[in-house]
C-alpha cells in the first residue's frame, strides 16, 4: 500500500510507453517505418523554433480543458461539457474583443474574464440541475455542448456578422498574440496564453490542496453523507465545482479566440479541445501537475503528427490511434498494476 | 474414540502479508454446539470459509465424519452436509419462503415445471419437525428478521445439512428472538445435527454451547468445555489480558437540563411518520440510553436532533435554545457531538487521511485555517494529539481512514467528537461490530464525559450496553418513549417486552411468571 504513490506515477508513464510501442507495431504492420514515423513526429514538435512555438500554442488550451475536467472530477462530477464551455468562452472573448473599444490594460482582461464567466455559466446550469434536482451532470453537459455549438454558430451568422462564416479579427488591444513571441518562433501562433494556463494550474492546485474550499469540494466528491454530517453544504459545493470547472474551460476558449485565431468562425463540428481535455485529465490523474504534463504530451503528439505525412508518409490519424491506445492503457491501469505486482513478487 | 463430525486439523491460511489462520485445530463432536470465539479479525470467518470451500488452506487437513476430504468449492461442502447460516441473509425479498429455499435446487415435475406444492409440503414438514413455525407461502418481505433467519436455517436443512454454521446469528435479533433461536438450536441438536456458532458474545456461549474454541490473532488458543469455565476466563482467553465486564462508574449526578424534546414528529425518507410525538429530557452529568428495536424511529430521532433531517413539528431545545431544524453546522456549533451509527457512511471521509478526518467539523475554524487557507501544520498537530490520546492505531497520521480497522476508525471518531467538548454527546451504536477491548475503552470514554458534566445520549440495540452504561433507560417503541426505567431496577426480559410494545405493568407481570 505504501507504494501507491509510485503506482500512480508509473501507470501513466507505462501507459504512454505501451501506447507508443503499440503505435510502432501498427506502423510496422501497415508497412510504414516506425523509426522514421516517430522521428518525423519528434521533428514536427521540436524540429525548429516554429514547431516548438506551435506545440506550446496547442498545449495551452489542453492544460485549461484538462483542468476543467479534473477539477470537477475531484468533487465527484464528470464534466463532459468542457467542449461547450470552450465554445461559449471563445464566443464571449471574441464578442467582447470586437464590441468594446478600450485600452489594452482594460480590454484584454475584460475579454479574458468574459470567457471565464461564459464558461462558468455553462458549468453552472448542469451544476444547479444536479444539486437541486439530481439530474445527472453527464447528460446535461452533453446536451449543453450541442446548445453551445449551434447557438454560437447562429450568433456568429446573425449577430456578430451579416451572414458571414467568420468574424473580423479582434483589435490588438484585446489580443493575446505577441509579436515578440512570434518573432522568436519564426511566426508561429504562440501567444501569452500559456502564462494564463500555467497560472490556472497553480490556482487549481492551491484551491484543491491548500484551502477550505478544496477540502470541502474533495470531501463532497468522496462522501456526500459525511460532508453533510460535517456541516458542509453539498449542493453549494457541487455548483461551485462546476462553475470553477466551466471557468477553466471558458479560458481555453479565450486562448483560441484571443490568442491563436483572433476571431471565431462558424463550426461544422466540435473543436474537440474539451473532449481531449477528458483524456488529459485522465492521464494526469486529475491533479494540476499531472494535467500540465499530460497536456504537454498531447500537444506534442497533436502538433508533431502534422509533420508525419511529409516527414515519413505516415498518416496523421496514426497519432489519434496512439492517443486512443494510451487512454486505453490508462483506463485499464488495473492490468498494469497487476503486472507490476507480479514482477514485484517474482523479484523477491 | 470420540465421534467427531468435523475435524479441521492444523489449518494454515495465508494472505499476502498476513497469516490469517496459523495452525488452528477445531474438532466438532456429533450432536454438540461448538462455539468459535474470537475478536474481530481473529480469523474465525477465514477458518469457516476454508471449511465451506471458499478458501484453500496452505496446510492442514479437513475430515468429515472421520474421512479426509478436499473441499474445493461450496457445492462440495453442501454435498458433505455442511450448511451455513450467514449473518447477512441471502434472500430474494419478493419471493416466498418456499421459492427462496428451493432456489437453485428446484424439484421439477415431469413436464419440467417446478413442483412448488411438493416443495411446500416438504418445507412444512421440516419446519414442524424442528419447531421453526415458518409459513412456506409467506413472502420474505412480509416476515420479521427473526423469521427470515429461520428461513435461512430451513434452507440448509432442506439441502440436507448435518452440520450448521451460524455466523453471528444474534446480531440482528431482539432478546425475544434470541431466546427462540436458542430453543431452535437445541431442537436441532436433539434431532442429531451439530452446530458451529461463530460469535463474540460470551453470554450466548455460556448459555447454549457445549464446547468452545478460542481464536486469537489467527492462532487457536484453547478449546474448553463450557461447563468448566466462565465468561471472564473466556474473555481473557479471547483478548489475551484481563477484561473487566462491569463498567466501573459512580452514581450519576445530574444537573441542569441540556436537551429537551417536546412532542417531536419526524418523517422518514418514504414520508412515513417514524417519530410520533416524542418527549425526552436529558440533563448534564447523566447518560440516557435509548433502548429499542431497530426501525422504531431512533435513526430519525438522531437525524432530527443533529439537523440532518427536517422535523414535522415539535421542538428541540439545547441549553434552553431552540435548535429545531437548524443546519447541521449550526447544531454542531451550538454544542452537540455526534458519533454516527454508520461510521463509514457518515463518520469519516474514508479516502481522506485519518489526520484530515480529525478536523471534519472544525477545518474552517482557527487555528486549522486562516481565511480560506488551511494550516496543515496545526491540523496534523491536533490529529497527532488525538491519535495518541485515543490510542488510534494507525501506521501514520497520513494513512487513509479506509485502511484502519473498525475499532480504530471508531476511536478516531470518538476522539474527534469528544475533543470538541460538546454539551451533548450523541453516541449511536458506538460499539457496533467492535471487540471487547475497544468496547471497554469506548464505554470508559462515555462515562468520563458524563463525569465531566456533559450529557450523553446513547442509542444502542445491545441491551447489555444500555443496561451497563446508562443512568436512565428510555425505551423507544413506535416513535415514542414508552417507558423510563433505572438500569438497576430492570432486566433484559422486561426491557425486551417493553421494546416489543407491551406496557410496563404487563411487562412486570411477565416478569412475575418467569
Amino acid at each position: 500500500m505504501a507504494s501507491n504513490k509510485l503506482f500512480n506515477i508509473l501507470v501513466p508513464i507505462i501507459s504512454v510507453l505501451l501506447g507508443l510501442i503499440a503505435g510502432a507495431i501498427i506502423m510496422l504492420v501497415s508497412g510504414y517505418n516506425p523509426i522514421a514515423g516517430y522521428t518525423a513526429l519528434w521533428n514536427g514538435a521540436f524540429g525548429d523554433l516554429y514547431f516548438m512555438g506551435e506545440t506550446v500554442r496547442q498545449i495551452t488550451p489542453y492544460i485549461l480543458t484538462g483542468l476543467a475536467v479534473a477539477f470537477a472530477f475531484r468533487s465527484g462530477l464528470f464534466n463532459i461539457g468542457a467542449e461547450g464551455q470552450v465554445i461559449v468562452g471563445w464566443l464571449a472573448a471574441v464578442w467582447v474583443g470586437l464590441a468594446i473599444d478600450a485600452p489594452m490594460i482594460i480590454h484584454l482582461p475584460l475579454a479574458v474574464i468574459a470567457a471565464a464567466v461564459a464558461g462558468a455559466i455553462w458549468g453552472f446550469i448542469p451544476g444547479i440541475l444536479k444539486a437541486k434536482l439530481g439530474v445527472h451532470e453527464v447528460i446535461v453537459t452533453i446536451m449543453m455542448n450541442y446548445i453551445a455549438l449551434y447557438c454560437t454558430n447562429e450568433i456568429i451568422r446573425s449577430v456578430l456578422t451579416d451572414n458571414m462564416d467568420s468574424t473580423e479579427i479582434i483589435p490588438p488591444s484585446a489580443s493575446l498574440a505577441s509579436e515578440w513571441l512570434q518573432g522568436l518562433t519564426f511566426f508561429s501562433r504562440m501567444h501569452y496564453g500559456i502564462l494564463i494556463a500555467l497560472f490556472a494550474a497553480v490556482v487549481m492546485w492551491f484551491i484543491m490542496q491548500r484551502t477550505t474550499i478544496g477540502y470541502e469540494l474533495k470531501a463532497v466528491g468522496f462522501n456526500q453523507h459525511a460532508s453533510k454530517y460535517a456541516g458542509m453544504k453539498v449542493s453549494k459545493n457541487i455548483i461551485l465545482s462546476m462553475v470553477i470547472a466551466g471557468a477553466f474551460a471558458g479560458l481555453a476558449g479565450a486562448m483560441e479566440g484571443l490568442g491563436t485565431y483572433g476571431s471565431i468562425s462558424v463550426m461544422s463540428g466540435f473543436t474537440n479541445l474539451g473532449f481531449d481535455g477528458i483524456a488529459v485529465a485522465l492521464l494526469g490523474a486529475n491533479t494540476a501537475l499531472g494535467v500540465v504534463l499530460a497536456a504537454i504530451l498531447f500537444g506534442v503528439l497533436k502538433v508533431g503528427a502534422i509533420n508525419m505525412p511529409t516527414g515519413a508518409e505516415v498518416p496523421t490519424e496514426l497519432v489519434d490511434i496512439i492517443i486512443a491506445l494510451i487512454i486505453f492503457f490508462v483506463a485499464s491501469s488495473y492490468i498494469i498494476r497487476w503486472i507490476l505486482l507480479r514482477f514485484k513478487k517474482e523479484g523477491k | 474414540m470420540v465421534d467427531y463430525v468435523i475435524e479441521m486439523l492444523n489449518i494454515r491460511k495465508e494472505f499476502p502479508g498476513i497469516v490469517a489462520n496459523d495452525n488452528i485445530t477445531v474438532q466438532v463432536k456429533k450432536g454438540e454446539i461448538h462455539a468459535l470465539l474470537g475478536e474481530n479479525g481473529a480469523g474465525k470467518s477465514t477458518l469457516m470459509n476454508v471449511l465451506f470451500g471458499l478458501y484453500q488452506p496452505e496446510k492442514g487437513e479437513i475430515k468429515v465424519k472421520g474421512k479426509k476430504v478436499n473441499i474445493t468449492n461450496p457445492n462440495i461442502a453442501n454435498d458433505l452436509g455442511i450448511g451455513m447460516v450467514h449473518q447477512h441473509f441471502m434472500l430474494v425479498e419478493p419471493f416466498t419462503v418456499t421459492q427462496n429455499i428451493i432456489l437453485g435446487n428446484e424439484p421439477k415435475k415431469k413436464s419440467g415445471k417446478i413442483d412448488i406444492k411438493k416443495a411446500e409440503k416438504e418445507i412444512q414438514e421440516l419446519s414442524d419437525r424442528y419447531g421453526l413455525k415458518v409459513d412456506p407461502t409467506a413472502k420474505i418481505s412480509d416476515i420479521s428478521v427473526g423469521m427470515q433467519q429461520r428461513v435461512e436455517i430451513l434452507k440448509t436443512l432442506y439441502r440436507g445439512a448435518d452440520v450448521l454454521i451460524f455466523d453471528e446469528p444474534t446480531a440482528v435479533l431482539t432478546p425475544q428472538e434470541i431466546k427462540d433461536l436458542i430453543e431452535i438450536m437445541r431442537s436441532l441438536i436433539k434431532e442429531g445435527k451439530s452446530i458451529i456458532l461463530i460469535t463474540h458474545k460470551l453470554k450466548e456461549i455460556m448459555e447454549v454451547c457445549d464446547r468452545c474454541t478460542v481464536i486469537r490473532k489467527g492462532k487457536g488458543i484453547k478449546t474448553v468445555d463450557v461447563e468448566n469455565t466462565n465468561a471472564t476466563e473466556l474473555a481473557s482467553l479471547m483478548v489475551g489480558r484481563e477484561i473487566s465486564f462491569k463498567t466501573e462508574k459512580t452514581e450519576a449526578n445530574p444537573k441542569e437540563t441540556v436537551l429537551k424534546i417536546d412532542d417531536l414528529y419526524v418523517k422518514d425518507a418514504r414520508k412515513v411518520d417514524l417519530v410520533k410525538g416524542l418527549n425526552l429530557e436529558l440533563r448534564a452529568g447523566e447518560i440516557v440510553g435509548i433502548a429499542g428495536i431497530d426501525g422504531n424511529g431512533q435513526t430519525e430521532l438522531i437525524e432530527a436532533i443533529t439537523g440532518l433531517r427536517k422535523t414535522e413539528s415539535g421542538t428541540i431545545k439545547l441549553n434552553n435554545k431552540d435548535i429545531t431544524n437548524m443546519k447541521p453546522r449550526k447544531v454542531t456549533e451550538s454544542g452537540i457531538g455526534h458519533i454516527p451509527q454508520d461510521r463509514h457512511k457518515y463518520g469519516l471521509v474514508l479516502d481522506y487521511p485519518i489526520g484530515e478526518n480529525m478536523v471534519l467539523q472544525t477545518y474552517y475554524q482557527k487555528p486549522f485555517s486562516k481565511g480560506t487557507v488551511l494550516n496543515y501544520k496545526e491540523i496534523y498537530k491536533k490529529a497527532n494529539k488525538l491519535i495518541k490520546e485515543y490510542d488510534v492505531r494507525t501506521p501514520s497520521e497520513y494513512t487513509k481512514a479506509r485502511a484502519l480497522s473498525g475499532g480504530n476508525q471508531q476511536k478516531a471518531i470518538i476522539g474527534r467528537e469528544v475533543d470538541r467538548s460538546p454539551d451533548l454527546l450523541i453516541a449511536a451504536q458506538p460499539t457496533r461490530g467492535l471487540d471487547v477491548g475497544a468496547i471497554e475503552f469506548i464505554h470508559k470514554k462515555l462515562i468520563e464525559e458524563r463525569d465531566k458534566g456533559k450529557a450523553v445520549l446513547l442509542i444502542s440495540f445491545e441491551l447489555d450496553e444500555i443496561i451497563d452504561v446508562s443512568d436512565t433507560i428510555s425505551v423507544m417503541f413506535d416513535g415514542k418513549i414508552v417507558a423510563n426505567v433505572k438500569p438497576e431496577e430492570t432486566n433484559e426480559q422486561e426491557l425486551g417486552l417493553l421494546m416489543a410494545g407491551s406496557n410496563k405493568t404487563e411487562a412486570g407481570d411477565w416478569n412475575g411468571i418467569e
